[in-house]
């Protein structure tokens, strides 16, 4: 099942935290392909596992977690069966990551230079010298005037959107083959938030990298990615081109986080939240886990977990109502029936 | 940074001239007439009066003060009721053995404490760190000198390896040190650990791992610094309890140090004596607070303090 | 402009949010295997105190000076002194005396302190400078030295060795409180109580006293176990408790004159010591990390 189109191969990913409580299975079974050169979305709630789907590719789950089964494949080779020396070469160097908080996720006590230099030296073998003036080149390349004052100075004399450009230039000095961004902008003003995501997606097509896009924002996955996968409870839930997945999406979450956005098109009084709310780690339903907030349940869902399915376009999705099994009514159609089925 | 100092200098003026009045007014807190209570119960009124005038007390008390200051600028805290000698004498010709002691056990404890909460903390979860915050615990809750006690009879009495008691060679200085500097050890390494914990939860720690950095250098480099920051504060105010502590350290160990001078002096209720050297001990430790309080800013100057 | 009014909370009686919160506290404590047993063991120890005396073979002060510095037996559990008197039930009836001190400095010392830290944090201003400028006075002794000064002062005795310990721990809780006090004050519904008419006694006693609560209880816990400690050890200096009285302090202070010939005189009481102090240690430990607003997630 090797396949050189793409860069990365998750296969039934299982991340479990083993707290007083018990365990609570953070990533429950997750498979996903990052195809090359392209972006992918990874979209869920907090607490969807999205964020320690991507902290496992990079392998930093820290205790009381542990990555329990499954496969990672990059470039052919399993991630998870790698010595922590093997990763470390591979770490900041053929995957790199940013994080959703650039107003912590830089060292207060380092200069800029310091810490974009340190990842040049340990993984291309630079001198400090040559590591430095790489590392006023990365920040010319995210956009930073003045490079060559920035990197005298510390974290804590740059602002949010400046410390992101430069988590950025961290990540990217080694010519990563894979950027995993998780929840880039969230933090940020609306104005950078655009000119980050720009940037990413500039250096995306100019290095020829991959992109895993962790967000809870659809409309940031509308410009950004090219396939996005739909993350509840653990689980993948629908996968599928941006495309078809905005024009005809399949799984009742899907959905319904498309009519939580804020329409500009429609005059509304409210916006339409999902009610409930993501199921406790200890309280997981037997059966399909949207089952007890999705308008459309039937018996089968709340008895039986459905399998993530191939559908007719070659898209997948975790829902009953496409399979034979299917209890419910016959003539469903989840996009368009959905608000009236949720009125009910 | 030099404003800093400046004003945190200012800061300790108003500090000592409170110490001071307290310390002046130790003798007249006393229930009782001072002269009597210092010349004793059996006293002449003769004798009484000679150490009324002799020590100005028939002087209104601000005036005595005023003295009392002037005096002690000029490094005259009294004269030794017990020993009829300038108390300033008395304490200096000691201060050096209470200041090797104190320092000696601050190195160990300070030593021991790090690396204890280095390991607990990076290995958090595991038997490792349980063992060693128990151990902690059983430090913390110790008198020390029942620890001394106990180390004069395992080691001094039952294996004959060190010597009962005295100051000077460095056998002599084993025991009073492990004595003194395992409490100090044991907070330094709560500290410590709670600390690194605090800064390995910290984004920039999963950035650096982000980046390929190794672990050990995640832990030496990027937490250690700033882990230390508090905990240089807990190692500054550590030096005035372990100074205190001294006094009970010294008695066990019979060292002929500051810490037995106060003792014995308050026993034989040599005020002048007493007062002199509380007076020092208390200088002493505001001076090492304000030593500590600069340190602190100056690691802290490149971090943003809001 | 729109006219404002601030409502009481709607007719419908929630819970009573103080005893919520103590019921979390609860049951984060109960999880905590190690600061329930310091808990336990501090009631044991409660126990001893109070009843324990009337259970052991022996009163304080029974003399045997035939049968002095034997060592433990079945009928000497810890053995005896120099004048052949019973450890264990010295010990035994010692632990009122830990325990009192304990309690008691702690307890005046706390009184003084949140009242300095809530006046001082409260009303601000001058009042502050020079109460916090006092307590920094008072900080300037560090460790044992400014109960070394109050004893020297008062005299030796037991319970001038409580006003002492008690003197020395005041800045603690002052500190604390008005850390506390404010925070709290700073709070945007103090100013909504106060737009209400709320007078200073009631945003005190309502408002500010029940939210410093936790942090007192924690620094009260851990104090105790230092004002154990301090008052042992001036007892041992003889600036204490006087002999007879079965304190351990003092007995430790017997033992090291027989640690020669007989060196369980010294090693039972300083048990004794160890393990009441470490109960309170780890008790307190307990309840920090249960009432810890950081820890709570």
């Amino acid at each position: 099942m090797s396949n050189d189109a793409d860069v990365l191969q998750i296969q039934d990913l299982q991340t479990s935290f083993f707290v007083d409580d018990g365990e609570v299975k953070a990533v429950d079974g997750v498979s996903l392909d990052i195809p090359k050169g392209k972006t992918v979305g990874i979209v869920g709630e907090s607490g969807s596992g999205k964020s320690i789907t991507s902290m496992s590719v990079m392998r930093l789950i820290r205790n009381p977690g542990r990555i329990k089964g499954g496969s990672i494949h990059y470039n052919g080779e399993d991630l998870l069966q790698k010595t922590e020396k093997q990763m470390q070469k591979i770490r900041g160097n053929k995957i790199s990551m940013i994080f959703q908080e650039p107003m912590t996720s830089l060292n207060p006590v380092y200069t800029i230079g310091q810490q974009i230099s340190e990842v040049i030296q340990i993984h291309q073998g630079l001198s400090k010298k040559d590591a430095l003036s790489k590392s006023v080149e990365m920040l010319e390349l995210v956009g930073i005037p003045s490079p060559k004052d920035r990197v005298k100075q510390y974290p804590h004399e740059l602002s949010g959107g400046m410390r992101q450009r430069v988590m950025i230039a961290i990540a990217l000095a080694c010519n990563p083959e894979l950027l995993i961004a998780d929840e880039p902008t969230t933090a940020l003003d609306v104005t950078i938030q655009a000119q980050i995501l720009d940037l990413i997606n500039e250096l995306r097509r100019s290095l020829g990298m991959s992109v895993i896009l962790i967000t809870h924002d659809l409309g940031v996955v509308a410009e950004t990615c090219d396939y996005v996968a739909v993350m509840y409870a653990g689980k993948v839930v629908e996968y599928a081109d941006v495309h078809t997945l905005f024009k005809e999406p399949k799984h009742p979450y899907t959905v319904g986080l498309m009519n939580s956005l804020p329409r500009h098109d429609m005059d509304q009084d409210e916006l339409n939240v999902i009610e409930g709310n993501v199921p406790k780690p200890g309280e997981m339903p037997e059966g399909c886990r949207f089952a007890p907030r999705c308008p459309f349940a039937s018996d089968i869902c709340t008895n039986e977990l459905p399998d993530l399915m191939e559908t007719e376009d070659g898209n997948q999705v975790r829902c009953w109502i496409y399979s034979e099994k299917w209890d419910g009514d016959p003539e469903v159609n989840v996009k368009n029936d959905y608000q009236t089925a949720r009125s009910q | 940074m030099l404003v800093f100092t400046i004003r945190r200098i200012i800061q300790a003026i108003p500090v000592i001239f409170g110490v001071s009045i307290l310390v002046f007014l130790m003798m007249h807190l006393v229930p009782g007439d001072p002269a009597q209570v210092i010349a004793g119960e059996a006293a002449s009124q003769q004798t009484i009066d000679q150490i009324r005038e002799r020590l100005g007390l028939n002087d209104p008390i601000p005036m005595q003060y005023l003295q009392f200051v002037t005096n002690a600028i000029q490094g005259d805290i009294g004269t030794s009721i017990r020993t009829g000698q300038p108390v300033a004498d008395e304490v200096f010709s000691r201060f050096w053995v209470t200041l090797e002691l104190t320092v000696y056990s601050m190195i160990l404890s300070t030593f021991i404490g790090l690396i204890a909460g280095i390991i607990s903390a990076v290995r958090h979860y595991t038997v490792t760190d349980v063992v060693v915050m128990i151990i902690a615990l059983f430090g913390l809750s110790m008198p020390n000198f029942w620890l001394g006690l106990m180390l004069i009879q395992f080691f001094s009495i039952n294996l004959g390896i060190f010597p009962v008691s005295g100051w000077g060679t460095p056998e002599q200085i084993v025991l009073p040190v492990i004595a003194l500097g395992t409490a100090g050890a044991a907070i330094i390494a709560r500290m410590t650990r709670s600390s690194m914990l605090e800064v390995i939860g910290q984004d920039y720690i999963r950035t650096a791992r982000a980046k390929g950095v190794k672990e050990r250098i995640v832990i030496y480099k990027h937490a250690l610094k700033n882990a230390m920051i508090p905990v240089v504060t807990v190692i500054g105010l550590e030096f005035g309890t372990l100074l205190t502590g001294a006094v009970l350290t010294e008695t066990v160990f019979s060292i002929n140090g500051l810490g037995r001078f106060v003792v014995e002096s308050i026993t034989a209720r040599d005020f002048p004596a007493v007062q002199g050297s509380v007076l020092v001990i208390a200088l002493i430790f505001i001076l090492v607070n304000l030593l500590v309080d600069l340190s602190y800013r100056f690691l802290n100057k490149r971090i943003d303090l809001n | 402009m729109a006219e404002t009014t601030i409502k009481e909370p709607a007719a419908k009686k929630p819970a009573n949010p103080h005893i919520e919160n103590a019921k979390n506290i609860f049951k984060r404590l109960k999880k905590n295997k190690a600061a329930m047993a310091g808990g336990i063991l501090i009631l044991f120890f409660i126990l001893v105190a109070v009843i324990g005396p009337y259970f052991v073979p022996y009163t304080a002060a029974e003399q045997n000076v035939l049968n002095k510095l034997q060592g433990p037996s079945a009928e000497h559990w810890f053995g005896t002194d120099q004048l052949g008197r019973d450890i264990f039930s010295r010990i035994v009836h010692g632990m009122s005396i830990t325990l009192y001190i304990g309690f008691f400095s702690v307890f005046i010392a706390a009184i003084f302190g949140v009242i300095i830290g809530i006046v001082a944090g409260y009303y601000g201003g001058k009042i502050d400078t020079i109460l916090m400028r006092l307590m920094d006075v008072l900080l300037a002794f560090p460790g044992i030295l400014l109960a070394l000064a109050v004893v020297t002062i008062l005299g030796a005795s037991l319970n001038n060795v409580i006003l002492a310990v008690a003197v020395f721990s005041v800045p603690a809780f002052a500190r604390i409180v008005r850390g506390s006090t404010l925070a709290v004050k700073e709070l945007e519904y103090i100013d909504a109580v106060r737009a209400l008419g709320a007078g200073d006694s009631r945003i005190i006693f309502r408002h500010i006293l029940p939210n410093v609560f936790s942090p007192i209880i924690v620094q009260a816990t851990l104090r105790i176990a230092t004002a154990i400690l301090t008052a042992a050890g001036l007892s041992f200096l003889g600036l204490g408790a006087q002999p007879p009285k079965p304190e351990w302090g003092a007995m430790l202070s017997d033992g090291r004159n027989y640690i020669f010939e007989a060196g369980h005189v010294a090693l039972f009481p300083g048990l004794a010591i160890v393990i009441v102090v470490l109960a309170f240690n780890i008790f307190g430990d307990g309840l920090r990390d249960a009432l810890d607003p950081k820890m709570k997630s």
